[in-house]
This record gives C-alpha cells, structure tokens and sequence, in this order.
C-alpha cells in the first residue's frame, strides 16, 4: 500500500492534474472570503471589458496630485478621439477629394490624420460645397462638433468641477496634469474578467459555478459509480438471473443514446425542478452503464480464481467475500473509473446548460449556464466580450484536463506494462 | 518402459526422509472404511455459445475414509472440473455426489458452510491462493474460528497458530503481520497445510499443489500431506498430471482421459499392471534421469 502512494506521488502525469485540480479547488474554497460578493449581484448593464473601474464622482472628491506625464496628451488624444470620429475624419476628406495617401485610423497615424484634417477642414466651404455624403445638416453639424471637439485637444483646456458637499462646495479647475490615486477613490471596483450581459463579475460569477460543476460532477460521479459498482458487482459475482436481468437493464440503457435520454429526462422534469441536486442525479442515474460493464467483466475474471474459492470453502458470507476478497482488487479500477465519471459529469452538465437544459437560472451559475448566457445575448458575435464565455471554456478543459490526467497517472501506476 | 526400476528410483528419496514410509497404507484395504465421498455418473457440460464441451463425463468413483487417492490426467482431462465438483463449487450437469453415503445437498449457504467444514482444498497456484490484501494471521485465525475457536482467548489461539506453523516447519513468530506474498512459493504451500492442520476436515482436495513450486520444496510438502493424513486420517484426493508422483504417495488411483475415468485400483496395480493405452503412456512419458528417454510416444 505504502508503495502504491509512492508509486502514485511519483507519477508526473497524476501529479500535473492532481495540482491544476487542487488549485481550482482552493480558488473555489478560498475566493468567496476575499470577495463575499453574491455571485450573481448585477453591477451594471450589459458587458463591460476587464479592469479596474472606480466613480468618476468620488474620484473628483479624491485629493488630487499633479504628475506630468510625457504621453499624457498622446494618449488623451488616442482615448478621446474614438474609432467612429477618427473614420469620420477620414470620410470627408476622401468626399473633399484631399490626398489620403498613408492616412489610416491607427493610434499611430492619428497625428497625420490630424495635419490633415486642419489643413482642409473649412466650416464655410463644407456649408457651401455640400460634398458627397455631408450633403445634410446633420452630417455638417457633425463635422462642426468634431472640429470643435479637436480644437480643444490642441488647446489644452482645463475642465470646471465642483468639489465637496453642497454647503461647502467650490468650483476648481482640473487641468491635464491633475491625477488622483485610485486607492483612495472611495468606490472602485476590479473586475479582471469584466462583466456579463447581466452585469455580473465575470470572475465571482466562474468562481462560483467551478464549485457548482465540480460538486455536480462529484455528485453524479458518486451516484454513477455506487450505482454501476453495486449492478456490476451483483452481476458478475452471481452469474446466472441475477446477470442476465442486470444486464438486460444495462443494455436498454446501453442502446438508447445517453445524451438524448438525458436530454429527454431533464425536458420532462421542467426548468424549476432542475435544481442542481436533481441535475447531478440524472446526470449520475444515465451514466452507470459502462461503469457496471466493466466492473462485472473483472469480477467475473476474479470469482473464479483460487483465493476467492478459498474464502468461500471457508465459509465466508457473500458480502464479506465481495467486499474483502473482490472490491479491495477492482478498487484501483473503481477509482479510475470515478475520477473519469465525475469528468465527464462536469461535461454533461455543460452540454445541458448550453442547450437550455441545465439547472434553473435563478439560483445559481454553473459553468454550463454561464456558456448558455453567453450565446443567448451574443457574446460570441456582436458584443465580442471574449471574457464571458473564453475564461468558462478555458476552466472546462483545465478540469476535464486535470481530471483526466489523474486517471492516467493512476493507470500507469496500477497498470505496470502502462508504465514510460 | 520398466515399472519395477521405477519403483525402485522413488523409494530412494523417500527412505531418506524420516517419519514417512513410502506406501504405507498400500497393504490396507480401504473398501472396508466408510465412504467419505462417491459419484454416480458425475456430468459437467459446458455451453461456450453453440459450442458444448463434455469436461466430465459420466464418472463414478469411491472414496473412503482415509484412503489417499490419486486422480491423474494430462492436461484438459477434466481434472480440475471434476474437483470443483467434489469441493461444490460447480454443480454438476448430471449424476450424483454422495457425501458419507448418502445425496450431497448443499443448495443453500449453510448447507454449503456445513459440507465446506467436512471438505477443504489446497490450490495449484500458491501465488494466487491468498487474499494479497489479508495478512498470514487473519489466514490462520479464519481457520480457528471456522472450527468454533472464535470464543477461544488470544493465547489459545496462538498457540494454535503456532503449534499449526511447527507442524509445517515455519516459524509463526517470523510470519505474524506478514502477508502471503512475502513468503516464498513453497512457503505458502506449506503455510496451506498449516490451514489444513488446523481445519482438521473430513477430505481434503490437493489440487496439484506442487506442480507450481521447485523439486526440494515438492518433496517436502509431499511428506507433509502424507504426514498429514497419517495423523489425522483424513481422505487426500490428489490431482496430478504426474503418474509418477501419484504413485509415490497414493494408496489409490484413478486415471482420467477426455473427462473419463479409463482406468482405476490400487495404486500397484495401475502402475505396475496397467491395462488402459493411457495409462501405458503416462507411465512411459516419465523422465527416468539413467536411461535414455524415449519420446516416441510424445505428440
């Protein structure tokens, strides 16, 4: 035994996985007391990109600071003058008919741009020349509000706030140069995956429903496990009725595709009875099969050799005889095959969720409903908010990764003609 | 082939052994003992898909009490089926067993639990006889308390455990929290005895117990059932490929071809009249170590 957990430590494959899986498991157990946050508490409206946000009211209370910062009027000018303005510029001077050779919309190509707007822009002329595609009023008052807008840049004017409470408020002038540090912004908030289309901290959010999937996959492997052991334990070592009827069973089970019985199991039972509970029991309850299969073809390899016939003529009972001179053998195998059904409970439930099937959306997240909510309100497509589905899939493949990995470990140790 | 030079090589080893006298009971005649254990027509069928396979077919036999007998075949005879038959873990397709002269009924688990008391095996495979997971005192210490020593005080037990151990010249102080595995082939072969010796049963069934283990170690557990049997008076049937062992420890033997048994007596007659072809060529087939080996019969 001593050797076996030597033989188990030593296997970098099982410990590779077993380490991925420790650290999501104490991420799950050790975030919720960093960030007590609810994980499913909106903070905003819609998807909002990884980073630290604070309140631009509290940050005009902050005491200010004066830092010069040499890029400072570059990148107010690249923040400032977004994609739409810049492609803008670019329009009309193509409709003017200016030489826009080398000019593009880039960071970097935003000063020429800039040269050459100043050098052909001309309220009057656009109001009288009327050029193709700034022909309307609204379209020449937009070329007037952007040229308003850069000349401001190029003056480098301050802004007037008003600082403290009502009684004792003052108005201040907060020039370029003026900073405030965002430690001591009262309200800020780091969301280093962003937001969903709910509002909800991406992260938290993942957090939560890693510990939701991993106790689904824990729970249907249990079940799939206990459930595919004791059939396959009955079969094999009783032979005869008692293995044909088991089997029988197994077999409808076997023909009938689990997916779609799963899919038709979790129809039937409606939306607000799936809690996660009942989702990782018919996950677990489909998904004995192959457990029991070949459970029972090693004990049937095993209730015919000598030490069990031994423990028979010595009068031994039949449970004792299955639990003591069969389990102890097949037990390696039982684990493997527990690891491998918690991984691939954690699957099931995503495909489900993905679907629309997985447990009701009100309670809580799991990885599954997270990937749901992310194709429903178009995170792959128009809103391109990469960080609410990439970091879901990312944590599925580590687990299932992880999970897997371990199992080979483990079957290199107990299987020696495995072994490098 | 020459019989008497036969018998004249296995007495060797046996005269230099004390306390076994080689054919000892040879001159008793067992018919007058009671029956322990009797087959009438005994059937086993094997159905592999459409294919059936006669392992034992049709066999009848007789054994009494004390009587060591030897049940020898090649490979595939129907050997091993037919011990299972008589230790009752395999049912058989036909026939009858009879135990102490009267129908064998072991249908339910104490039925089984009490013939298993009277019935006892020891195995080909010493490697593969013991549980790997339970260490050689919870062996012996099953043994005790099948016979009903479960009551008995530790001490008792130990020195059950040990008196057993010296019976087969191990020492139970060097084997206590040790597991079988860590004893050698002929070791654990003996350590078998030792749970004989202490189950104490009415038959017991040796399944080629020395065909998995070196020529020195062969010989002693030879002498140790022979001991064994001379001690306590139990039935031995003894199962072995190799006719010539069976005649160095046998009183009896039956000799088995294609699930039957063709020839069967005493084991001089056998051995040194055998009327069965089989029987002729089994004993031809044993190495003799000063004369040329004659393999025309082989294949």
């Amino acid at each position: 035994m001593k050797s076996t957990f030597k033989n188990i430590l030593h296997s970098p494959r099982f410990m590779v996985g077993f380490i991925i899986f420790v650290i999501m498991l104490l991420t799950v157990l050790i975030y919720p007391y960093f960030v007590p946050r609810d994980p499913l508490l909106s903070l905003g409206k819609g998807f909002l990109a990884p980073g630290t946000y604070f309140s631009v009211y509290d940050a005009n209370n902050a005491p200010m600071y004066r830092v010069e910062l040499p890029e400072a009027a570059a990148n107010r000018l690249q923040s400032d003058l977004p994609e739409s303005d810049r492609k803008l510029i670019l329009d009309f001077l193509k409709a003017k008919g200016a030489d826009t050779t080398g000019l593009n919309t880039s960071n970097e190509g935003i000063e020429a741009l800039l040269e050459a707007w100043s050098a052909n822009y001309d309220e009057a002329d656009v109001k009288k020349s009327k050029y193709d595609g700034f022909s309307t009023q609204a379209k020449r008052r937009a070329l007037s509000r952007l040229d308003t807008k850069l000349k401001s840049f190029a003056s480098g004017v301050s802004m007037n706030v008003t600082r403290g409470d009502e009684e004792g408020a003052e108005a201040t002038k907060v020039s370029g140069a003026d900073f405030a540090r965002v430690d001591q912004v009262a309200n800020t908030i780091s969301l280093p995956l962003g937001t969903d289309n709910f509002g909800r901290d991406t992260l938290t959010e993942l957090v939560k429903a890693t510990g939701v999937s991993l106790l689904i996959g824990l729970i249907a492997g249990t079940v799939a496990t206990l459930l595919g052991l004791t059939v396959g334990l009955l079969a094999g070592y009783m032979g005869g009725i008692v293995d044909d009827i088991l089997m029988f069973i197994a077999n409808i089970f076997t023909v009938i595709p689990g997916f779609v019985l799963l899919i038709l199991i979790y129809y039937s039972v409606g939306q607000e009875a799936r809690g996660v509970v009942t989702c990782a029991l018919v996950i677990g309850l489909t998904s004995w099969v192959w457990t029991a299969r070949s459970v029972r073809s090693q004990v049937i390899s095993l209730r015919n050799r000598d030490h069990v016939n031994l423990s028979k003529l010595s009068g031994h009972s039949l449970p004792r005889i299955v639990t003591t001179d069969i389990l102890p053998y097949i037990a390696s195998y039982v684990v493997m095959a527990f690891i491998l059904q918690v991984s691939s409970g954690i699957l099931a439930e995503a495909q489900l969720s993905l679907l629309g099937l997985g447990p009701k959306t009100t309670d809580v997240p799991t990885l599954g409903l997270m990937m749901n909510w992310a194709k429903l309100f178009g995170a792959y497509t128009s809103s391109n908010a990469w960080w609410a589905y990439f970091p879901v899939i990312l944590v599925i493949a580590l687990t299932s990764f992880s999970l897997n990995l371990m199992n080979t470990g483990l079957d290199q140790v107990f299987n020696p003609t495995l072994r490098d | 082939m020459q019989v008497s030079s036969n018998k004249e090589q296995m007495q060797t080893p046996a005269d230099t052994r004390e306390s076994v006298t080689f054919g000892a009971n040879r001159n008793k005649d067992f018919s007058k003992e009671p029956l322990c254990l009797s087959g009438k027509d005994v059937t086993r069928v094997f159905h592999t898909g459409k294919t059936t396979t006669t392992a034992v077919d049709h066999v009848n036999f007789e054994f009494h009490k004390g009587e060591l007998i030897s049940i020898v075949g090649e490979s595939g005879s129907g050997k091993t089926t037919l011990s299972k038959m008589l230790l009752g873990l395999l049912e058989p397709s036909a026939g009858e067993i009879f135990y102490r002269g009267e129908p064998r009924l072991i249908k339910s688990g104490k039925q089984k639990r009490k013939y298993w008391k009277g019935i006892q095996a020891i195995f080909q495979d010493p490697f593969s006889s013991y549980n790997v997971f339970h260490k050689i005192d919870n062996v012996l210490l099953d043994c005790i308390n099948m016979r009903g020593g479960r009551n008995l005080s530790k001490d008792e037990k130990i020195a059950m455990m040990t008196e057993a151990c010296s019976f087969v010249n191990l020492k139970f102080a060097e084997l206590t929290n040790k597991y079988p595995f860590e004893l050698s082939g002929g070791q654990m072969q003996r350590l078998m005895i030792a749970r004989i010796f202490l189950l104490k049963p009415e038959i017991l069934l040796a399944d080629e117990p020395t065909s998995m283990i070196d020529a020195c170690s062969r010989a002693t557990i030879l002498d140790m059932l022979l001991n064994l049997r001379n001690e306590t008076g139990m039935t031995v049937i003894f199962i072995t490929h190799d006719i010539g062992l069976a005649y160095y420890i046998s009183d009896s033997i039956y000799i088995m071809e294609h699930g039957k048994f063709v020839e069967s007596g005493r084991a001089e007659d056998v051995i040194l009249n055998p009327k069965a072809p089989y029987t002729k060529r089994l004993i031809s087939d044993v190495p003799k170590i000063h004369e040329p080996w004659d393999l025309s019969t082989v294949g």
